[in-house]
């Protein structure tokens, strides 16, 4: 077989891998219905109409599709670069609390503040990420747990300022204190494309940071050096490279990339923060990397997947009376399965650096 | 009464960590058996959470307690034999595996709970405190350190006998092998494999246990997310207990300690937020991870094994 055609069926295996990941984890799912006593059948329509059924269903995957979209090319750089991002949740909630920030309390009062805050949930992202990059980049410690620790700091900061000093004045005065921001000034909105639906311009946004970063991780000098120390770092060193600061450098772009999920969510979406702004989308964000081969590109249709089962999983409660967490729990499966079955790609790639 | 620095309220502290120290030592010792062999088990969390329902589950049910620790144990070990088959034998990216277990663990529970239960937070009863007869009476000390339920004692016996397992007898000194030099332990005919999937599931037993002791033997009821990422810290624990039982224990005891004060802080009115006095835990946990030096770290930890066939 020519070398040409061979690599693009070896894509195609590397593709098919998650399909049929994805496939295994809704099948063993047919199996907890049952116990459940839920009909299967019913509860898979319900789930695929309410994801995909009609147009309304799709407006709704695109906006859930979004944030999911930007979380996981913050996971491709991540993990392209050797480490692994965790954070997401919490540099999307620190990202939403930076963007309403300044929307709420900048008085400038003009479109301009838009971009500047998206930048302002970009550059709190990335300090979330960054904290453990630079831990990791200079003293070796391990990003996993500092991540997963950022989490949580972030939800107790959120709590705190969403119950405190950012509360929304008119809750004080009803007093109904309910943990939520005021409602952001309409200059810092971005634009709807469809109203009365939420779609917005953040959804074109994430589509086309998931061609810049496609762009700089393959097409750059930087995106080959992240690459290479994701690869070997041993090998990197010995060329050259310097590997702590690409291994804090992708962390820094993975956070920024979330704090942005969290700014295009207030801005596009919510028009305030809430609490649980995050919704999962940092953990389902790490699912729809990998469904995508950990590629800028493959994350697109990954999150319109995932993000049509989030909102496929409303309807599932709705109708057939199964609890979204059933959503969860697949994800979980995909999860295990992907990474379970990179061993086959593995031994291919590995069977053809011996066949030559 | 309300002084920070009475006696009576530092004891009372002191006796609150003893008890919260218990799933730290649980699911931390069980994670040191995964490392110590060379497995790193982020599922913890999710193994935990299952555990919790489970347990509280049948304990609902039934009211019978030992039967409620058991079925924790066993889904625990079914799901350490599930990370097993993933990080074992199929050799997967550990800290990933991890993530997805806890995600089905964390999500699983919280189908059963609104499926089971219809999502009521309901109470059950827990273990009782057993006063240790003389040992009770001693001022002070007595209170705090011997009047807890039988969980938080066998939690702390789990220390000297995982000591005992991991560096006085032929299997620890096997697992040890294995997460040390994996290559020369296969030489000498000791089975990789079947040390490792021993050792995930010894965890996955411990990280099951230590779920239910929230929901059976401290608070003593359900909630969704109620570990609140203990599993994770547990992780990070072995890490700083430098791989070693001892230090395990004192890992835990810090961390409860910290949790200890924290809650202690918001019943005396002292004015510092709750929510910022709750990131407490979290804070210490990168603060320890900076501090301490993995230079005794298990030197195949996280590497999956593979024979090299020429």
């Amino acid at each position: 077989m020519p070398a040409k055609l061979r690599t693009f069926f070896n894509q195609i295996f590397d593709a098919v891998i998650p399909l049929f990941a994805t496939l295994l984890a809704l099948f063993i799912g047919v199996f907890v219905l049952q116990a459940l006593g839920k009909d299967p059948i019913a509860a898979y329509k319900a789930l695929f109409d309410g994801g995909f059924g009609n147009q309304r269903a799709l407006i709704q995957t695109t906006i859930k599709a979004t944030p999911l979209l930007l979380v996981g090319i913050g996971v491709c750089i991540a993990f392209r670069g050797g480490v692994i991002n965790i954070g997401g949740e919490g540099q999307i909630i620190v990202g939403a609390l930076a963007a309403a920030a300044v929307a709420l309390y900048v008085p400038i009062h003009s479109r301009i503040m838009m971009p500047i805050c998206l930048l302002a949930s970009m550059a709190a992202g990335a300090v979330w990420g960054g904290i453990p990059g630079i831990l990791k980049a200079k003293l070796a410690v391990n990003e996993i747990l500092t991540t997963v620790m950022m989490n949580s700091i972030a939800v107790y900061l959120s709590n705190y300022l969403l119950r405190g000093p950012m509360i929304d004045p008119h809750e004080i005065e009803m007093g109904t204190r309910a943990a939520q921001t005021a409602l952001l000034p309409e200059y810092t909105f971005l634009t709807r494309l469809a109203p009365p639906t939420q779609l917005n311009t953040g959804t074109i946004l994430a589509l086309i940071l998931s061609v810049i970063a496609f762009v700089m991780l393959f097409k750059t000098t930087i995106g080959y050096r992240i690459r290479a120390v994701g690869l070997n770092s041993d090998a990197s060193r010995y060329a050259g490279i310097k590997v702590p600061f690409y291994q804090a450098l992708a962390l820094i772009m993975g956070g920024a990339m979330a704090g942005l999920a969290g700014g295009v969510e207030v801005l596009g979406v919510q028009h305030r923060v809430l609490e649980n702004i995050s919704a999962n989308y940092g953990f389902n964000g790490i699912v729809t990397a990998l469904f995508g081969n950990l590629h800028p590109l493959g994350t697109i249709p990954a999150a319109f997947l995932f993000g049509g089962l989030m909102v496929g999983g409303n309807k599932l409660q709705r109708t057939v009376q199964v609890h979204s967490a059933f959503i969860d729990t697949l994800l979980g499966l995909i999860v295990l399965f992907v990474v379970g079955a990179e061993i086959f790609s593995k031994r291919r790639s590995k069977k053809r650096a011996i066949n030559g | 009464m309300d002084n920070l620095f009475s006696a009576a309220t530092i004891f009372g502290i002191v006796g609150m960590a003893i008890k919260l120290a218990m799933p730290y030592l649980y699911a931390g010792l069980g994670e040191l058996f995964d490392q110590t062999a060379g497995c790193y088990n982020l599922g913890t969390e999710g193994i935990m959470m299952m555990g919790a329902f489970c347990a509280f589950f049948v304990v609902y049910q039934t009211h019978n307690l030992i039967l409620g620790v058991f079925v924790a144990a066993v889904v625990g070990l079914l799901m350490g034999l599930i990370m097993s088959l993933i990080s074992v034998t199929f050799k997967a990216e550990q800290g990933i595996s991890g993530i997805g277990l806890t995600m089905f663990g964390v999500g699983l529970s919280s189908l059963l709970f609104k499926t089971l239960l219809n999502g009521t937070v309901l109470s059950v009863d827990g273990f009782k405190d057993i006063r240790i007869p003389v040992l009770a009476d001693i001022p002070y000390v007595g209170e705090a350190l011997f009047d807890h339920n039988i969980m938080v004692y066998i939690a702390y016996l789990l220390v000297p006998i995982s000591s005992v397992i991991l560096y006085k007898t032929t299997l620890g000194l096997k697992i040890r092998s294995v997460g040390q030099n994996p290559q020369a332990a296969d030489t000498l005919g000791v089975s990789v494999d079947k040390i490792r999937y021993l050792c995930v599931c010894i965890g996955g037993v411990l990280a099951g246990i230590a779920g239910a002791t929230f929901s059976i033997a401290n608070i003593n009821m359900f909630q969704e997310k109620m570990t609140n990422g203990t599993g994770y810290i547990a992780v990070a624990l072995v890490y700083f207990s430098g791989w070693k039982p001892k230090g395990v224990l004192m890992g835990a005891l810090l961390f409860s300690f910290v949790n200890a004060l924290q809650l202690r802080l918001q019943v005396l009115g002292i004015d510092i937020p709750s929510d910022i006095a709750m990131m407490l835990p979290y804070i210490l946990t990168i603060v320890t991870l900076v501090f301490v030096q993995s230079r005794d770290a298990p030197a195949a930890l996280s590497v999956p094994y593979e024979r090299s066939e020429n």
